[in-house]
């Protein structure tokens, strides 16, 4: 396990200190109702090409915070979102930032497989068509290349009009990847994505991730298997009561975790 | 008394719903067989030719035409019956699904509270209140632009369009919030505006529900006797304009259903004409049930 991780993460880490982080927050916190405070001074930094698992038990605030990246808690009511989110050199927190614009760069996988009851062309084509791409031949591309780069592509080019219901769970994840990678999206974020899959699904999902990471994505997963945490990502942030305990390169957060309740949490005494 | 075996009342309970099948399976069945026998009976005993009736354009059943046979042509009717149907979809449709879609996707809170208890109510109304409403605001309308009497198609169809508003627009918004919650959060995620994921997600998802909902809204509309009756102006004629009076199947049984004695040819022909209602409407939850199972078939 810490083999794997090491090979995986020497590189990156590297790459990482030299470039500018795609995705920043300073101070981030959530509020439910003005008053309810769900998560709070979260600051955090996301590289290009880097996986970053987000790891903490229930109701810790990390999917919230998820939320928080793609301002996806806009959608929900009376949920406000303090602090500075800055992606692309600018903050995206504000009243005015076009979310439709936003989310193309930073896109979202969800937990439950919730492909759009299309076919799987269309499930692919339904965002750039939304954002102008009208060029059938050009979608035709987008298509191969976002299946291709979720390595789904060679379970259904034949079936490409067949109802994405035809699929298996794992298959319907990877073809939300895919849908998700449509955009050309320079973040992608992913709540959970496997905790509705079998192992083997799960781990063609971990396998997509890599991938997906190796094109210079910034992959940022909640999960709650720590196993997983360990095996795909290069940086670790745990979250606890809505704040950040600690953040850094996985295997150090595994090998030796700075703080004593992160310890308490790898080492399966509470969580 | 001692209590029951577990598998006696097992055996009890089936037995007690079994009845229960049974009785709506007879009645239901006894219906279709009477309404069939009586109305193939205008064919099989009086003598009426199938085809004359059902593309004779001349409604006259106490008239024996030159061969002595009644004339009955039933188009008039069958084309009332149609017309008004399709005509008030037309007028409802957009309205059902532009109501439905602001009451689940744009403002549920007044859509909850508001807009369908005001439906529920619409639903509530009896047919012979819209009748009267037609016959004192629609028919003196038309009448006002059109010059003619105000009684015809165009009446009967606004009519009926406010009667099966309601029950189209409730379809419709229980297919909208059928739809998963899941599919509206990942469109939006994949920055789609409301519209977008509305038009291509969201109305895409319910289409076997909006279909079926408007079925049954034609369906309702195909069978409305009494408030069509009231404003359509019953002269069994194909009527060359929406605004001349016409007749629907179901305002002419209703008109002379009670003047005719059992057995006489008119009689007969009346029942062949509820025969044509019985069958389209079994056409229509035909459709329903094709839909339905179609998208079960594609979507799993």
């Amino acid at each position: 396990m810490m083999q794997i991780t090491e090979r995986d993460t020497r590189g990156a880490a590297v790459e990482a200190e030299m470039r500018e982080p795609v995705l920043a927050t300073h101070d981030v916190g959530v509020r439910y109702d003005e008053t309810k405070v769900a998560l709070s001074g979260v600051n955090l930094e996301f590289a290009a090409g880097e996986v970053t698992s987000l790891i903490g038990p229930s109701g810790c605030g990390k999917s919230t915070f998820l939320r928080c990246l793609n301002l996806m808690n806009r959608e929900i009511p009376h949920c406000h979102i303090d602090g500075e989110i800055v992606y692309d050199g600018h903050n995206i927190n504000t009243p005015d930032e076009n979310l439709y614009e936003l989310r193309q760069s930073i896109g979202m996988v969800f937990q439950i497989p919730n492909p759009f009851r299309k076919s799987i062309r269309d499930n692919i084509t339904f965002a750039p068509r939304c954002h102008g791409i009208k060029d059938k031949k050009r979608l035709d591309e987008i298509v191969e290349t976002s299946l291709v780069k979720a390595a789904l592509w060679d379970e259904v080019k034949d079936k490409l009009d067949k109802s994405a219901y035809a699929l298996s769970g794992g298959q319907r994840q990877r073809l939300c990847i895919a849908r998700t990678l449509a955009m050309n999206p320079k973040v992608v974020l992913m709540d959970e994505p496997c905790s509705a899959l079998d192992p083997i699904a799960t781990f063609s999902i971990e396998d997509t991730i890599g991938q997906i990471a190796g094109e210079g994505i910034s992959v940022i997963i909640v999960t709650h298997n720590i196993e997983q945490a360990a095996r795909i990502s290069d940086k670790t942030a745990y979250f606890l009561l809505g704040e950040v305990v600690e953040w850094g390169d996985t295997d150090a957060v595994f090998s030796d975790p700075k703080d004593k309740r992160t310890q308490d949490y790898l080492t399966g005494r509470f969580g | 008394m001692k209590s029951l075996q577990k598998h006696q009342l097992e055996r009890v309970g089936k037995s007690l719903t079994g009845f229960c099948i049974a009785v709506v399976i007879l009645v239901v069945g006894s219906l279709v067989v009477m309404v069939a026998q009586r109305g193939l009976s205008a064919f099989a005993v009086d003598g009426v030719d199938l085809w004359g009736f059902l593309s004779g354009v001349t409604w006259n059943p106490h008239q024996p035409d030159a061969s002595g046979a009644p004339t009955v042509g039933a188009l008039p009717m069958i084309f009332g019956s149609f017309a008004v149907t399709l005509l008030s979809c037309l007028f409802v449709i957009p309205f059902a699904l532009g109501s439905a879609i602001y009451t689940v996707e744009v403002n549920p809170k007044f859509g909850n509270t508001v807009f369908r208890p005001a439906l529920e109510l619409l639903v509530g109304i009896p047919s012979v209140v819209f009748g009267l409403v037609g016959l004192t605001i629609v028919v003196p309308w038309i009448r006002g632009w059109s010059g003619g009497t105000g009684y015809g198609i165009l009446a009967g169809s606004l009519v009926l369009a406010v009667m099966v508003l309601p029950t189209v627009t409730s379809l419709i918004i229980d297919a909208l919030n059928a739809v998963p919650a899941a599919y509206r959060m990942s469109s939006s995620a994949l920055g789609g505006t409301r519209w977008q994921n509305t038009w291509h997600i969201v109305l895409k998802a319910a289409t076997p529900g909006i279909l079926t909902a408007i079925i049954l809204g034609m369906a309702r509309a195909f069978g409305e006797a009494l408030a069509v009756q009231m404003v359509i102006g019953n002269a069994a004629t194909i009527p060359d304009s929406l605004v001349s009076p016409a007749a629907t199947l179901t305002s002419v049984l209703t008109t002379s259903m009670g003047n005719e004695a059992m057995g006489t040819v008119y009689n007969d022909v009346l029942w062949s004409l509820a025969l044509i209602l019985l069958l389209m409407s079994l056409v229509f939850i035909l459709i329903v049930h094709i839909i339905g199972n179609r998208s079960e078939v594609k979507h799993g």
